[in-house]
């Protein structure tokens, strides 16, 4: 993985003691709220409900055990022993004091992180597949790409103040693990027939109060174009984007509102004039960084463990964890490890210092010192040797992270909602905290097979709702709690925005409402093949609406 | 009252701002609003004394005045909240695809921790309200770093092996 050079190390460290002084400027008094605002959130300080919370980049998800460990001693020392991995590959610490913050950056400086624009209307942490350099159908590993544009977004003097904040997703397989095409610029790293790669790339996607799907804006860009297309892009948006009404600040609502083709226009010419100038990326610094994501030296060890096999059979709970938590992995006899932080009844994505300290060790025992963190907030181990997979599970059981539930109905996102959130109109954690345990029962999970359940606590979507296969949306009706139910979004290749199915329900109604939901789905589907989405694209909204608003069908 | 800082240094501003419906004076060096450049600009391009200089509101696109740079020796881009961040677009603009050699000055509100970045957009000038920062300026604090991820106009940095796009200030 990518290790800081002197350059990065320096500059780090002179953006920490910028912040100390702003701090101390801010805790003397010096420096007002409003003058001190725009500087904390370009150093992912948020005030929050009840304290600041700081966002930390985990830049495109990708951390080592020393950075996993780093943020277990950060949220045992300066909080409450705790952190909320988010659906944007960062992690929140929710009760830090403002003047332990430049501390907490220094430690996360030593392990070469940061929490540079992790908020503000800038450029946000660029992210990605959370398979990358690992997943059996990627065609190049997408992290150099966002390796480079991390570097270029921080701190780029033009783009710090844009009309409202803007990310960045980049994958490298024909599956999309990473909602890119809800992203402001998705990219997709490709091979021509010539063997070379280059982009395809999306712009204006987006959730919140209003959810779009990226529009392809261009098939084949050469790599060395990345940065000189992304900069026009931004400069296009930034002169452009709409800057009177908060809500329809987003870039997709700019591509919407003028057209794609007169933008597309727009950006084209601005990329003819600089492609040829100094963003132009070098082969051999391209060269250069990828270099740093080379694989590991794999052992060349047989497809099958004979090992796993047997203890499969001897244990059943074992078993279901490896059919639903181990995904297959580029090289033979390895497997990628899918740890779900998911636990009945817990907080989507929140880990302890305890649990993190456990990660670590086990990315660095079997995983080559790697870890991820994906945006469905679970924590990833890439490359481990499927003859290890007991002894992991072993050690998640014991720290209670063994829920074999991915990419099931309880590997549930869920934002930080009303409990912590300021802009928050509803809760969302004890939803999902009681969907979790309605759907315990593994058998019934398996049953109900792959279904990805989203809650966002407001319109900003940060539980990314619209793209739930169900959607749930905290709203405020007249001072109640009220759930909004959409069902048929999907965030991967196959994009698609969620539909309202009809009006919301009561905080002590909605359980039942998934249930009915998924029981009618159950009822209806042609197979046990068939998945909740595919059944829910043949039959479209109307059986679930009769199942969950009968009375009004009889009226 | 604000201070005008150039290349700097404090400046006495001598240049007249016109706006609305006072007639453009004679002999004296004007920066001109948009709307009054558009309406007389063919006479402000061709009067025989004093220097033209325009003022673009946030709103305001570069590519009104683009025609006419050679006749422009200053162009005000204003920020009316430091939150609007257009004008650091413009000045970009303005130097690297207009090749405008002129004072690009900020007007506006101007915090100490933008003036690196406007610095590095293009502008060279900048005409300041806010108190706090315009004590910084005077000591000559701009709270910059000297490291750069990105490439910026009219260069003299030096480049970063490994990373084209990376500079350092000299
Ligand atoms: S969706 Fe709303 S409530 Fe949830 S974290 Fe985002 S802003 Fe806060």
């Amino acid at each position: 993985m990518y290790r800081y050079d002197e350059f990065d190390r320096e500059f780090v460290a002179a953006r920490v003691a910028q912040f100390r002084d702003q701090v101390a400027r801010r805790v003397s008094g010096e420096l007002s709220e409003d003058n001190f605002k725009p500087l904390r959130l370009h150093n992912g300080v948020y005030l929050q409900l009840h304290a600041y919370m700081l966002r930390v980049a985990v830049p495109y998800g990708t951390l080592n055990s020393s950075q996993m460990r780093m943020l277990a001693h950060i949220a045992r020392k300066y909080d409450r022993d705790y952190g909320h991995f988010t659906t944007r590959q960062n992690i929140q610490f929710n009760w830090p004091k403002l003047a332990d913050i430049p501390d907490i950056l220094e430690d996360l400086a030593s392990v070469e992180m940061h929490a540079i624009q992790t908020s503000g209307n800038c450029i946000r942490n660029v992210t990605a597949d959370h398979f990358a350099g690992a997943s059996a159908d990627e065609v190049a590993d997408p992290r150099p790409y966002a390796e480079i544009l991390r570097q270029w977004s921080t701190i780029h003097p033009e783009f710090l103040f844009l009309p409202r904040k803007f990310k960045i997703a980049v994958i490298g397989s024909p599956s999309d693990r990473a909602a890119m095409q809800f992203h402001d610029i998705g990219l997709e790293v490709r091979k021509n027939d010539q063997g070379e790669l280059g982009l395809r790339v999306f712009v204006g996607g987006g959730l919140g109060r209003t959810p779009m799907i990226g529009k392809l804006i261009r098939d084949w860009l050469p790599e060395e174009d990345m940065l000189s297309y992304c900069e026009a892009i931004l400069r296009v948006y930034n002169l452009y984007g709409r800057r009177d009404n908060k809500y329809k600040a987003r870039i997709k609502i700019l591509v919407h509102e003028t057209g794609l083709e007169e933008l597309k226009e727009d950006v084209e010419v601005e990329f003819e004039r600089i492609r040829d100038g100094v963003l132009k990326l070098p082969d051999e610094d391209v060269a250069a960084i990828t270099e740093y994501f080379a694989p590991p030296q794999f052992d060349q060890i047989p497809e099958r463990s004979d090992s796993i096999e047997h203890a499969k059979l001897d244990n059943r709970s074992f078993a279901r964890w490896v059919g639903q938590n181990v995904s297959e992995h580029s090289q033979s006899g390895y497997g990628i490890v899918t740890v779900a932080l998911k636990g009945t009844g817990e907080a989507p994505g929140d880990a302890t210092s305890a649990q993190m300290d456990v990660l670590a060790d086990l990315g660095e025992r079997y995983s080559h010192d790697e870890l991820r963190v994906s945006h469905e907030q679970n924590v990833i181990l890439p490359h481990v040797r499927l003859s290890d997979l007991k002894a992991v599970y072993d050690a998640l059981l014991e720290a209670g992270m063994a829920s074999p539930n991915a990419g099931l109905i309880t590997d549930i996102i869920a934002c930080p909602g009303l409990d912590y959130c300021a802009l928050a109109t509803a809760r969302s954690i004890p939803v999902a905290q009681e969907l979790s345990q309605r759907f315990a029962d593994l058998d019934r999970q398996n049953d109900i097979g792959e279904l990805k359940l989203k809650i966002s606590g407001c319109i900003n979507a940060c539980g990314h709702h619209h793209v739930g296969h169900i959607g749930i949306l905290g709203v405020d009706r007249r001072g109640e709690e009220l759930y909004q139910v959409t069902l048929g979004g999907s965030g991967d290749e196959q994009a698609a925005v969620g539909e309202i199915i009809g009006r919301g329900f009561a905080a002590d109604e909605i359980t039942n409402a998934v249930e009915t939901i998924v029981d009618t789905y159950l009822s209806r589907r042609l197979s046990d093949d068939e998945t909740f989405l595919d059944a829910y694209r043949r039959l479209g909204p109307q059986p679930f609406k009769d199942a969950l608003y009968p009375a009004k069908e009889a009226a | 009252m604000s201070t005008l800082f150039v290349d700097g240094a404090v400046h006495e501003d001598r240049w007249v701002s016109v706006d609305g419906e006072q007639p453009v004076p004679e002999g004296e060096d004007v920066i001109v609003s948009l709307a009054v450049f558009e309406a007389q600009s063919h006479a402000l391009v061709t009067r025989n004394a004093g220097r033209l200089g325009v003022y673009l509101e946030a709103g305001d696109q570069i590519e009104a005045i683009a025609d006419h740079l050679d006749h422009i020796v200053l162009v005000a881009l204003d920020f009316p909240s430091f939150a609007d961040g257009r004008a650091f677009s413009k000045a970009r603009l303005l130097r690297d695809r207009y090749q405008f050699e002129g004072q690009i000055r900020a007007t506006g509100d101007i915090r100490i921790d933008q003036v690196s970045h406007m610095r590095r957009s293009g502008f060279d000038a900048f005409q300041v309200s806010h108190q706090p920062t315009i004590d910084s300026l005077i000591e000559d604090k701009d709270s910059g770093l000297d490291l750069f991820y990105q490439p910026a106009v009219g260069d003299s940095a030096e480049r970063i092996a490994g990373k084209n796009w990376a500079r350092r200030a000299l």
